[in-house]
């Protein structure tokens, strides 16, 4: 959990942003008038079905592209719609998919080191050993730099992602369902280290998700969308124990659960909707 | 139980490649009653989806497979049956769901015309206009509303929830014995998905279907089946009726994989260990004795 005082300094904002596709028939408001921030340090899930506007925010988030109207802040200071190359590098991105999001090409020392030359980053000389450190870091051996992600298992791809983007040093990482495609297995250990470089590196984290029970036990807050509209947002107790919104309770509802006590929460979640 | 409608008892499954034969499958046993739904469990590369193939014989197609073992359905011995007659199983008395309803379903076809090449496998001399009636009706049985709209369509213009209905009634619509589900929903969304396993489970217990449920999500498992067979590495490590497995899985790779489910009750990531030696301990039969 976060200090109370960190939210006073939201590192990330979003004023009343929204999005419009144009096509040529007709236009899709994929995102409508949303407010958010992130508090530095903190990690703020991002929870919907498939065209709740998820990815779109994620995606001008990173600026890939800017919103059609309202504005987004990174340390207080406004982002233009063309980012710099040390704005672009403060936000980085884990995707789903390792395998299609690394190129098979590359060796995974050369995806690395792409990243570091891009941004400039250390010493020429010193890149390599920062590679050695940064697969390190992610619990893989080093000499898996000389290794194309083909040989690799699915997790091991993912920490190399992850790895990735720690190379460029973001404040943020955005994580667009980083472990949706991996095992059970994997994906308990890929969360942990994902949970242990937050505190260990103070990253903040934009982490989108459609598993519910994912985000209960990572997420400090969580923001529920629903086609382009932020239903709720509470922080992740509250989200749980007493979800003020109809489309929250269907989503807890949904969850696959295994114990006992889950099913007894969820039945409680399940029974409140009178009280609202 | 006794005339089970599917048994398979040390199914062995390797392939030929280049570096000699790599085992697949270590002897798999495994039992489905009339009228229950049985689960296999595992990771990816555990050999469920194998397994699947083997018992709609699929597999033996393949010039590389090796199989051995017994696999009987309803009685019959199907590594005694000709190709043919394998062929002929396939769509009437045992089906399969897959996991991606979308693309499992042809793209340049309208729905009907689907529908009425299943149907007509277990009737040459059905009618355009009885197959419309009946594909309609099956339509109705998965809850789909305007069902004559539905078989005009193409998969590409209906939603994931909607192909999913369409490919669990198009499974069940010659009343097969056998329904293999593989991963079914997987690529849905949790709320699609919860809403049409719950579908396809009342939709079998009426009609009295085997299932052998294969999936990797041990929740989506506890909702739907019966018995649970866990498989770790091409063996079954253990088995029971799925209360006990849930309440006191015993085998320490059920044990690991229980574990590894984030809880919606909190309490935190789990701190899972490497895959350890103890997850090739012998198998745990719920069924014969439970090991204190």
């Amino acid at each position: 959990m976060i200090e109370k005082t960190a939210e006073l300094v939201p590192v990330l904002e979003a004023r009343n942003i929204s999005k419009t596709f144009k096509a040529a028939t007709h236009e899709v408001r994929a995102l409508d008038g949303v407010n958010l921030s992130v508090a530095r340090g903190e990690c703020l899930a991002i929870v919907g079905e498939s065209g709740s506007g998820k990815t779109t925010l994620a995606n001008m988030l990173l600026g890939i592209y800017p919103p059609t109207t309202g504005e987004m802040l990174l340390d207080g200071a406004l982002l233009p719609a063309r980012r710099s190359l040390p704005l672009r590098r403060a936000i980085q991105l884990v995707q789903q998919n390792p395998l299609s999001s690394l190129n098979p090409r590359r060796t995974i020392g050369a995806s690395l080191r792409l990243a570091l030359d891009v941004h400039d980053i250390g010493a020429r000389q010193e890149r390599k050993t920062r590679i050695a450190a940064l697969l390190d870091e992610v619990g893989l051996p080093t000499e898996f730099a000389s290794r194309y992600p083909s040989a690799l298992s699915g997790g091991q791809r993912q920490r190399v992602a992850i790895a990735r983007a720690l190379a460029c040093e973001p404040e943020i990482l955005v994580l667009d369902e980083p472990t949706s495609a991996l095992d059970v297995l994997v994906q308990a250990r890929v969360l942990r280290l994902l949970d242990e470089l937050r505190h260990r590196k103070a990253l903040t984290y934009v982490f989108i998700t459609h598993d519910l029970a994912v985000v209960r036990n990572i997420a400090d807050r969580v923001a529920v969308f629903e086609r382009g509209i932020m239903v709720e947002m509470a922080d992740t107790e509250t989200i749980f124990t007493n979800p003020g919104n109809a489309y929250t309770r269907s989503l807890i509802g949904a969850i696959p659960i295994i114990t006992g006590e889950e099913e007894a929460l969820r039945k409680t979640v399940l029974e409140n909707k009178s009280v609202h | 139980m006794s005339d089970p409608i599917l048994s398979l008892r040390d199914l062995k499954l390797g392939f030929k490649t280049y570096e000699g034969l790599v085992e697949v499958l270590h002897g798999i046993s495994l039992r489905i009653g009339r009228g229950e739904k049985v689960a296999l469990v595992g990771e990816s590369g555990s050999g469920k989806s194998v397994t699947a193939r083997i018992i709609l014989g699929l597999l033996q197609e393949l010039k590389s497979a090796r199989i051995s073992g017994e696999i009987h359905f309803d009685g019959a011995d199907l590594e005694k049956l000709s190709r043919r007659e394998r062929q002929s199983l396939r769509g009437t008395r045992m089906s399969m769901i897959f996991q991606d309803p979308t693309s499992s379903l042809n793209p340049v076809f309208p729905i009907h015309v689907q529908f009425h090449e299943v149907l007509r496998r277990m009737d040459r001399n059905l009618t355009q206009r009885q197959g419309m009636q009946r594909a309609i009706s099956l339509l109705t049985d998965v809850s789909i509303p305007e069902p004559e709209r539905v078989l005009q369509a193409y998969a590409f213009q209906l939603s994931g929830g909607m192909n999913q209905r369409v490919m669990i009634a198009m499974a069940l619509a010659n009343e097969p014995s056998l329904l293999i589900a593989d991963e079914p929903g997987t690529a849905l969304d949790v709320t699609v998905q919860a809403q049409t396993l719950h579908l396809m489970r009342d939709l079998v217990v009426r009609k009295g279907t085997s299932v052998l449920f294969i999936s990797h999500n041990l929740g989506v498992v506890r909702e739907f089946a019966d018995r649970v067979y866990v498989i770790y590495k091409g063996r079954i490590v253990e088995h029971g009726p799925t209360d006990t497995l849930f309440s006191k899985p015993l085998h320490p790779y059920t044990k690991a994989l229980m574990a590894a489910v984030p809880r919606i009750t909190g309490g935190g990531i789990p701190d899972i260990a490497e895959n350890s030696e103890a997850f090739l301990d012998p198998m745990i039969d719920h069924e014969v004795e439970v090991p204190a």
